[in-house]
């Protein structure tokens, strides 16, 4: 899909002697994971400037929830960053109850922290893997992909679902975790760091995959901040702002982790990142179950909300009241109060906001969603400019660019 | 890998095995199919667990994926097919070469699914013909793999005359390809 | 955990655009302002520039339509100031039928491809934009999806019998 082309540039005699060359890369390219378009202007190997457009999967989110009601909006965050949907699902979920004011039990909490950091975990791999393979490493990918799978055996025993998991309720979660899930919760706790730090020794002092991804698609903190990046990718810059922190939500407060920050945000540094997050994620979950163990209250998976929280079936059947609650709920009939309410949470890729407008009907009446990698993909023609056309391909993957996301 | 269903009909005697060209061709196109994904968004995630350690689609002998379209036998349209994205799809059918088979994988390649909106094409069949539908949202990997093994059989029973047929013509000119 | 003095923000707000600043609501889940359009870019410069202040980081940027209202169209506006912890959102309202802002990405690049995107849902115009075009939606689209008079479903298909649907 290439071919030459003069340069119509008057100003710059040395460039009209040269032939840049258009390239054309997407929307279908296979190294790009996604659709991505981005027609690239060569100068023989180097990229003199890029030119993404995007919109390829554009599925108007925010036009569709204004005609959802509030618990159906659950299943379009699924898709939105389909590699952590859980922590969509509980961003969206908090973001209502702050808005209605819902008081969420402690142990839902803790319980909502476990889901999350396995979802930061699975999002993590499937980018750092990526970037093996982008890289020429096809072998970190395979191995590695056996413990997402895991996760996701794991999300099936508490949801049903593997990928858009559509994981909790307004007002907690539609069931406790059953045995079989902490079972695989506690197996994966102590034999999925060999299987991490197998990974780690194939790629992080590996001198083929350093010299790759060293100074590969850098970005300076100022210019970081400039495009408004959020989560790894501000982190690998040197900015440590976490969401988890800053804005603590589902008790994160209670947790100790340490933010990772790298230097140069360069590939290498937002590898590592991710790479020193899931460690991290490790350490919270272990502190989840530790604080769930200390607490009295061992039974409650959801607040006591009988207006946002469907009842359970034989109740349905048995009383009048459950009866009307479940009606109401699943018509959308239940009042939210009028108002506005913004809440964030740090998603796989940075800060997930959701900004809901509610005029106290059935829907919302303007959802707006922060939607991370949007915001920090423009930054992308800057970030490869002048590097390789390979190199590209290598930026793109670490900056973890959903397509779903991306385009709404 | 043959199965006892696997087994071409036949004469067969000692060391050999008489049966008709389309049978003996149909066998070895569809142990050695190179597909194509065109994945666009999450049912391309449970594709890439298809292809990985534990699902593994190169048990079929699908594991060859072709990136070219011109070498595919197999389109694999994998996620929500915008608007926008017709006319590419499109594109990359036209440029594949006979014979071509196509699943659309998902309820969102297949009918549009849950975003019934103004920016979404309401399934690919409104485009491109399709040979196998897989339902989900997304699928299970093993759903894919069984999606795959229909057009396994399809391609298995198919007449080698098919793709010259007036029927074939006739699909082909409904959807305006030529 | 630190935050911000709204007092004095308030009061050093009305100080520099006095009438411009409409309204104010400390109440919400954060500090809100309701701006006039022409003071919409100053409010915003003013907020990221002041050394106390500190605004710096532009979080989000969208559109926002009440049809019933005699000023529709609006523009909402998120900023961040991070080692403060604080976050503000401005507002800004318009009665005209072409809604016309002036540009944010002299301050942001970031607010170029958010710009971009509110073109596209609202028909917004941004004055002094680099390159204001359609970014979700093709070009050839009519009409601008996320009004509230725009019909959701695609307004063409011919295969749906809302006989059979209740519609």
């Amino acid at each position: 899909m290439t071919k030459n082309q003069q340069v119509t540039n008057p100003t710059n005699t040395a460039l009209q002697e040269k032939d840049y060359t258009i390239l054309n890369l997407g929307p279908t390219h296979p190294a790009t994971h996604g659709i991505f378009q981005n027609v690239m202007k060569m100068e023989g190997e180097l990229i003199v400037s890029a030119e993404p457009t995007i919109g390829y999967i554009h599925r108007a989110f925010e036009k569709l929830a204004e005609r959802r009601p509030f618990y159906q909006i659950t299943t379009i965050t699924d898709r939105m960053n389909y590699c952590s949907s859980p922590i969509n699902n509980m961003g969206w979920h908090m973001t209502v109850e702050k808005l209605a004011g819902i008081e969420i039990p402690k142990r839902v909490q803790y319980l909502r922290v476990i889901i999350m950091e396995l979802a930061r975990i699975s999002d993590h791999i499937i980018c750092n893997s990526v970037i093996g393979v982008d890289s020429g490493a096809m072998t970190g990918f395979l191995y590695i992909f056996q413990w997402r799978e895991f996760i996701y055996e794991i999300y099936e025993e508490l949801c049903g679902a593997r990928l858009t998991t559509n994981i909790g309720r307004i007002g907690g979660l539609e069931r406790d975790f059953n045995e079989k899930a902490w079972e695989k919760i506690h197996y994966f706790l102590k034999e999925f760091p060999a299987g991490l730090k197998e990974f780690e020794n194939l790629l992080v002092r590996n001198r083929i995959f350093m010299d790759r991804t060293i100074k590969c698609g850098p970005i300076s903190a100022e210019r970081a901040m400039a495009y408004s990046f959020s989560g790894p990718n501000l982190r690998a810059a040197g900015v440590d702002y976490d969401v988890r922190v800053m804005n603590p939500y589902s008790s994160y407060e209670e947790f100790n982790f340490t933010i990772p920050i790298g230097t140069n945000g360069d590939t290498y540094d937002r590898f590592m990142v991710r790479q020193r997050e899931m460690w991290e994620s490790l350490s919270i979950i272990q502190q989840a179950i530790d604080k769930l163990n200390a607490l009295e209250d061992k039974t409650s998976f959801h607040g006591n909300v009988p207006e946002f929280f469907l009842p359970p079936k034989e109740e349905v059947y048995n009383s009048m009241e459950a009866l009307i609650w479940h009606f109401k709920i699943v018509m959308g009939e239940t009042t939210i109060p009028k108002g506005e309410v913004y809440h964030c949470v740090e998603g796989g890729n940075g800060e997930l906001g959701f900004y809901l407008v509610s005029d106290g009907g059935r829907t919302p009446y303007r959802l707006h969603f922060r939607r991370p990698c949007y915001i920090y993909y423009q930054a992308y023609p800057e970030m490869v400019k002048g590097s390789m056309l390979s190199d590209a391909i290598l930026t793109m993957s670490s900056m973890n660019v959903i397509a779903g996301e991306l385009d709404s | 890998m043959t199965k006892e269903g696997d087994r071409l009909e036949g004469f067969e005697g000692p060391g050999f095995l008489a049966t008709s060209l389309d049978k003996a061709v149909g066998m070895a196109r569809k142990n050695s199919i190179w597909p194509l994904p065109f994945a666009t968004s999450c049912c391309g995630i449970e594709f890439m667990a298809t292809m990985a350690s534990t699902y593994d689609l190169g048990r079929f002998g699908a594991e060859r994926l072709s990136f070219s379209p011109r070498q595919a036998d197999l389109l694999m349209v994998m996620g929500t097919i915008a608007k926008k994205m017709g006319p590419v799809l499109r594109q990359v059918y036209e440029q594949m070469a006979e014979p071509k088979w196509v699943i659309a994988v998902g309820a969102c390649a297949s009918t549009g699914g849950i975003f019934d909106t103004y920016s979404v094409l309401q399934g690919i069949d409104r485009i491109i013909p399709v040979d196998v539908y897989v339902p989900g949202c997304p699928p299970r990997p093993e759903q894919i793999l069984d999606g795959v093994m229909k057009i396994q059989e399809l391609i298995q029973n198919e007449s080698l005359r098919r793709r010259n047929s007036a029927e074939y013509q006739d699909l082909l000119a409904s959807y305006g390809i030529e | 955990m630190p935050t911000l003095n709204i007092e004095l923000l308030e009061s050093k707000l009305k100080e520099n655009f006095n009438e411009n600043i409409l309204s104010s609501d400390k109440d919400g889940d954060m500090f809100t302002i309701v701006v006039t359009k022409e003071s919409y870019h100053d409010v915003v410069r003013f907020l990221k520039e002041d050394a106390y202040f500190n605004f710096h980081y532009l979080t989000t940027l969208c559109g926002l339509h009440y049809p019933d209202s005699p000023f529709p169209f609006g523009l909402m506006v998120q900023l961040h100031n991070m080692p403060e912890n604080s976050r503000i959102r401005i507002k800004a309202f318009t009665g005209d039928n072409e809604p016309t802002f002036k540009t944010l990405t002299d301050l942001w690049p970031a607010a170029n491809w958010m710009e971009r995107e509110t073109y596209d849902f609202f028909g917004f115009k941004f004055t002094g934009h680099p390159d204001l075009r359609r970014i979700l939606n093709m070009d050839s689209l009519e009409g601008w999806p996320m009004r509230k008079e725009y019909p959701l479903e695609d307004p063409f298909r011919k295969d749906k019998d809302d006989k059979m649907f209740g519609r």
